[in-house]
């Protein structure tokens, strides 16, 4: 204040106004004390896993880097097949939700995909080992003895259908909900002047979906494929329960030979290791972290660089 | 689209013949009869059984090659365009209603024939085969998340308000941005954080007690309150705000007597939908909390069970034989199903009957 006003109103502070601002203050920060404490903690459990003697790890790898590598592989694999299988689905939805159903009963069917997101991911789980994995093994027998000449369906088909291609299908249907929520929020901001612009100079439905729905959502529809990555990364029951694993790695869908997860190795190896084996897992959770910290930074971007320019905030 | 209109080829669709309405139907029933007609004689002829699921799932696809082609040959390219579209668009929808129905189908029907009386009033204590029931698990899932709930509304909460009233500057800057990663964090990382940590502090490197799942998923549980109440207390007119302090009111009371009973309903229904996301995290509470079988009222002793552990114990260690523990975890399934169901219906229920009715 540069005014020469000699006195400016100013409201007293009462004692009660210092403990509440400084109680939100004490909140906020506690956050970030939080994330701190996760990372310090992490990495503090994971040094012993660094520097010993890889031949006391599990499996006896070459360094805790050939321990590591099959699992990134395994946990990229998965995630990125469920989001090629669920991207096109997600965005399929979301323009029905947005710009096909009924808008009456369009916001009814928006909370029925949303239910998708509100079941457990161990019901996931099960639903993938008892319903899934059975009702796929004769496609996979059909797929192995047709299309065995590609490299996605070499060798030898799984008996229980236990296989990543099962594993990404269930990871799929859980990621669909994240993904169509964003996308439907996107092309609902589309502005009404484009589309009816589009409309009114003769374009059919879907040309004007070109023209002026996709070009506008597209940063969003990036951002929600980067979010349904991370949850993908991230997802360890179903990992856990449906996957038949291996410490390999290789591209075959349907074997019963599989590369496993990050987060699924943890999980089944977790309650019964001792020693430097648990921070070994520790460490694999910390690279974990990392990679979808990295995924989620990307699509946080995207996101908040889109709002700024769509005058939607 | 845009190539072809500068073309001079281009189809002018008043002057060319419109498919009539009732062309889509028939077109599906007609797709949907020759798929079954073939895969009918398929079955006859290798002796095995009709398989309906392929012969839906392929009549789909021939509807979907017939409406583009009778479309291209009656109403020109750009019709037939936008009907292969749509059609591929409902079906997109379709399709992901098939593994929610059947979600709930399965989990319903195998889950009913242990939801008994017993489910819910015995622990697996000195169980092995039937009997026995989910109490020790649904205690501790209770247990579990209300402690979490108490660390994560306060602290959630206050962040909202701090954001909102009184944040400026480079610390609510980095709030925010946190908050979103926060968002991001697997729920496995943080059982293994709560475990890191515990195990670190306590000194104890096989620790497993309650009130570290506790923690783990109120990690999980803060950004979900924070985004919410955030968006709820930037709802609340700033003409409110104005007049309480043209009355005199400290900013204090202000915001509890003004800001959060107006945003209250809002607030309530993002905290209840917290909840019900980390109801069900299994991960987390595997690693911190561990399993068991008996009761555990001690948040802060031993092992607690969990209702989604539960599940995946009785899953992944049955005993010889397998099917009363599968019937457990179908049961636990349907139950923690049924919680989560609940919870979203109390949310949506009280954002319905208790939000303020403001004039816009």
């Amino acid at each position: 204040m540069t005014t020469a006003s000699p006195r400016k109103p100013r409201s007293t502070l009462r004692p009660a106004d210092r403990i509440f601002a400084g109680s939100t203050i004490v909140a906020g920060s506690l956050i970030l004390a939080a994330l701190a404490a996760v990372a310090v903690f992490l990495i503090a459990q994971s040094i012993p896993a660094l520097v010993v003697d890889p031949a006391e790890l599990k499996g006896s790898p070459s360094s805790f880097w050939a321990y590591v590598g099959p699992l990134v592989f395994g946990t990229v694999w998965a995630a990125f097949l469920a989001l090629v299988m669920a991207l096109p689905i997600s965005i399929g939805i979301a323009l029905f939700i947005s710009h096909y159903a009924p808008r009456r009963i369009a916001q009814g069917l928006g909370y029925i995909i949303d239910l998708l997101a509100a079941v457990p991911s161990v019901v996931f789980g099960l639903w993938g080992i008892k319903v899934l994995a059975p009702a796929v093994t004769p496609l996979y027998g059909w797929l192995v003895d047709n299309l065995g000449w590609l490299p996605f369906f070499a060798g030898d088909v799984s008996g229980t259908g236990r296989t990543i291609l099962t594993v990404a299908i269930v990871l799929a249907v859980m990621i669909i909900p994240i993904i169509t929520a964003v996308t439907r929020e996107v092309f609902l901001q589309t502005p009404r002047l484009h589309e009816e612009a589009a409309l009114a100079l003769g374009a059919t439905r879907w040309e004007m979906i070109q023209m002026a729905v996709i070009p506008f959502g597209r940063p969003g529809m990036i951002s929600a494929a980067m979010l349904g990555l991370g949850r993908a990364l991230g997802e360890t029951m179903v990992v856990a329960m449906v996957l038949s694993p291996a410490l390999v790695v290789n591209f075959v869908l349907t074997s019963s030979q599989n590369p496993a997860t990050i987060a699924g190795n943890i999980a089944l190896n977790f309650p019964e290791a001792h020693g430097v084996d648990v921070n070994a897992l520790i460490a694999t959770g910390m690279v974990l972290f990392i990679i979808t910290l990295v995924i989620n930074s990307i699509a946080r971007v995207v996101i908040n660089r889109r709002k700024a320019f769509s005058g939607a905030n | 689209m845009s190539a072809s209109a500068q073309t001079t080829g281009i189809v002018n669709s008043l002057t060319t013949g419109r498919l009539p309405k009732w062309a889509t139907w028939a077109i599906l029933g007609g797709s949907w009869a020759i798929m079954g007609v073939v895969f009918t004689l398929i079955a006859a002829a290798s002796d095995s059984e009709f398989n309906i699921a392929a012969a839906l799932f392929l009549g789909t696809i021939l509807f979907i090659v017939l409406i583009f082609v009778f479309a291209l040959l009656v109403e020109g390219i750009r019709q037939a365009k936008d009907r292969l579209v749509t059609a591929l668009v409902v079906s997109a929808f379709l399709i992901a209603l098939i593994p929610l129905i059947s979600l709930l189908f399965t989990v319903v029907s195998n889950g009913v024939p242990r939801f008994d009386p017993d489910f819910f009033s015995q622990s697996m204590r000195n169980i092995v085969g039937e009997g026995g029931g989910a109490l020790h698990a649904i205690m501790g899932t209770l247990l579990i998340t209300g402690a979490a709930a108490l660390i994560s509304v306060p602290v959630g909460l206050l962040t909202a308000i701090y954001l909102v009233e009184y944040g400026k500057g480079a610390l609510a800057r980095a709030i925010t941005f946190f908050v979103d990663v926060m968002t991001g964090i697997p729920s496995i990382v943080a059982g293994l954080f709560a475990f890191a940590f515990f195990a670190l502090i306590l000194d104890d490197p096989g620790i497993r007690f309650g009130f570290g799942g506790s923690i783990a998923l109120s990690l999980l549980m803060i950004p979900v309150v924070v985004r919410s109440s955030e968006e709820m207390l930037k709802l609340v007119p700033n003409e409110l705000r104005e007049a309480s302090y043209a009355l005199g009111v400290p900013k204090w009371l202000t915001i509890l007597k003004i800001v959060i009973p107006t945003s209250l309903a809002g607030i309530t229904t993002g905290i209840t939908l917290a909840i019900a996301r980390v109801i069900g995290e299994t991960a987390p509470l595997l690693i911190i909390s561990g399993f068991t079988a008996s009761m555990n009222y001690d948040l802060f002793n031993d092992r607690m069970m969990s209702l989604p552990v539960f599940v995946y114990t009785q899953y992944a260690n049955p005993g010889s034989d397998v099917q009363p523990y599968l019937d457990r975890a179908w049961a636990g399934a349907l139950t923690l199903i049924l919680i989560v169901m609940l919870l979203n219906l109390i949310a949506r229920m009280i954002a319905r009957i208790f939000s303020p009715k403001l004039g816009r």
